[in-house]
């Protein structure tokens, strides 16, 4: 099951995240059978399957509201002048 | 404005595993014992499945995993593209690095936004975490930590701290001072411990709490002030790498994203998983929630970045082109949602229309990975890190409407 591909695959892992192999820590130790987690996804499952859900055409078209709602908003979307910009060109300074 | 209090387990020694874990009361043949989350979900479940075996308990997982896909289907009417189809379509885009931050001496692994909208905290693989002021480009100050690949680190929400963490499995909190006469790392308060890696770490409403995701395929949820673990969440396959928080306004969850390519939403009060998504092909590198909290983006190795609806509890969109073939290691959407901002592998960042699915910009600049990203809290700049020791502060100069 996935817990004993994972202890192979850990290595793997962390080698592909780009660290050296003398940095590998030493693996979890989990001791519950494949049997005991078997039982404990299915009864997550069971849980999930009876989640609320709604259809797209009315969660989509909800996100669809909020972003026109704050559009007019949002300065990366619409870029801001440079009199309201914080970083913008520091000006030089000029001495009398 | 008061601290949420969550259930404060008793934390000790698990009368089934002997584990130090956080116990919770449960009745045997009306006894009563202390077992950890593990025990007592196995203890749940004990007795009245008698007569399973391997096969029929991993035939019934697919069955139901079946039965979660055709519900999920019934109500994948439209996509959401379609649903945006009468959405104006943005223009081109003009986004300038206003700022760079350089001083640390390797790779950037990670960083995080002050409630300011002006400071900045990074964390380096040879173990510098720094404060930045944004605007001047100021180091404010900086700590050396005692373990190389600092691989998570966040600003408190008060400003007055940090925390950090990585392969010293740890999650470490150091108050910031101005005294000069003061060393930070004095004051540091280790927090969490893993039994591997930290990748990921958040301030949750308060500076009095923290959640931590870590290589050892848990989440977990502390009090700064003793240390004590609160809550732990399991149900990754692998390594977790990367977790937000929903925003305040839509109550106590968060979600993770690990090696075993799920995300998962947790309830922070009962450690239960309440959603999990399997759509992805490789690691999620990086979970992002929508601002309204109705959603999350994922960015994953298999080069896409996708949208989960958390109402219609599924996939609702995929950011992906054929010339993109290297992974996404960092997400974030600007203000209202409409943009949302990736971090990938071969260098570059690219900017996604979250409605229509479609790309708008594609920024250079690092010259190695870019390896986290974030906009930042009023939403006028955002701040990327990479493997090119340096960070970039973007904004947009211009949109030139189609």
């Amino acid at each position: 099951m996935m817990y004993q591909h994972w202890r192979g695959e850990r290595a793997g892992v962390l080698l592909k995240r780009g660290m050296c192999e003398s940095s590998l820590q030493s693996l979890m130790a989990q001791d519950l059978s494949e049997k005991e987690l078997l039982r404990m996804e299915v009864e997550q499952l069971k849980k999930e399957v009876k989640n609320p859900r709604a259809p797209i055409s009315k969660t989509g078209k909800e996100i669809k509201e909020y972003v026109e709602a704050r559009a007019g908003s949002d300065p990366l979307l619409k870029g801001i002048s440079e009199d309201e910009n914080p970083f913008k060109e520091k000006g030089t300074c000029v001495t009398s | 404005m008061c601290d949420q209090t969550f259930l404060v387990n008793v934390f000790g020694s698990c009368d089934k595993c002997f584990k130090q874990r956080a116990l919770r009361p449960v009745f045997k043949k009306s006894q009563q014992l202390n077992y950890c989350s593990i025990c007592a979900e196995i203890m749940a479940t004990d007795g009245l499945h008698e007569n399973e075996t391997l096969a029929s308990l991993k035939s019934e997982a697919e069955s139901l995993k079946g039965k979660l896909e055709e519900e999920r289907a019934k109500l994948h009417d439209v996509e959401l593209h379609q649903v945006a189809e009468r959405v104006e379509a943005l223009g081109q885009f003009v986004m300038k690095t206003r700022r760079t931050l350089k001083g640390h001496g390797n790779k950037v692994l990670c960083m995080d936004w002050c409630k300011d909208k002006r400071r900045i905290v990074s964390s380096s693989q040879d173990g510098k975490v720094i404060v930045w002021d944004s605007f001047t480009t100021n180091k404010e100050h900086a700590v050396t930590m005692p373990c190389t690949w600092v691989m998570a680190c966040a600003y408190a929400p008060s400003g007055c701290a940090i925390a950090c963490g990585g392969l010293d499995n740890k999650c470490s909190v150091y108050p910031l001072t101005f005294d000069k006469n003061e060393n930070m790392a004095a004051k540091k308060k280790s927090v969490a411990m893993h039994t591997n890696y930290l990748s990921a770490c958040s301030f949750t409403n308060s500076d009095m709490q923290i959640l931590t995701a870590s290589g050892d395929g848990t989440c977990a949820l502390w009090d700064v002030e003793s240390g004590q673990l609160l809550q732990s969440f399991h149900g990754h396959g692998a390594d977790v790498l990367c977790l937000d928080l929903a925003p305040s306004e839509t109550g106590n969850t968060f979600v993770s994203g690990g090696c075993d390519k799920k995300a998962m939403v947790w309830d922070m009060r009962s450690g239960q998983c309440v959603q999990a998504f399997e759509t992805h092909e490789s690691d999620i590198n990086s979970v992002r929630y929508y601002p309204s909290g109705d959603a999350f983006a994922s960015g994953s190795d298999d080069a896409t970045c996708r949208l989960y609806d958390l109402r219609a509890d599924r996939e609702v969109a995929i950011y992906s082109k054929e010339s993109i073939i290297f992974g996404a290691s960092s997400v974030d959407f600007s203000l209202s949602g409409r943009l949302l901002f990736a971090g990938y592998n071969d260098y570059t960042i690219n900017v996604w229309d979250v409605l229509k699915g479609s790309r708008v910009s594609i920024l250079f600049g690092h010259e190695n990975r870019v390896s986290t990203l974030r906009v930042s809290p009023d939403g006028t700049a955002f701040c990327s890190g990479s493997w090119d020791h340096t960070l970039r502060v973007r904004k947009t100069s211009f949109h030139f409407a189609v």
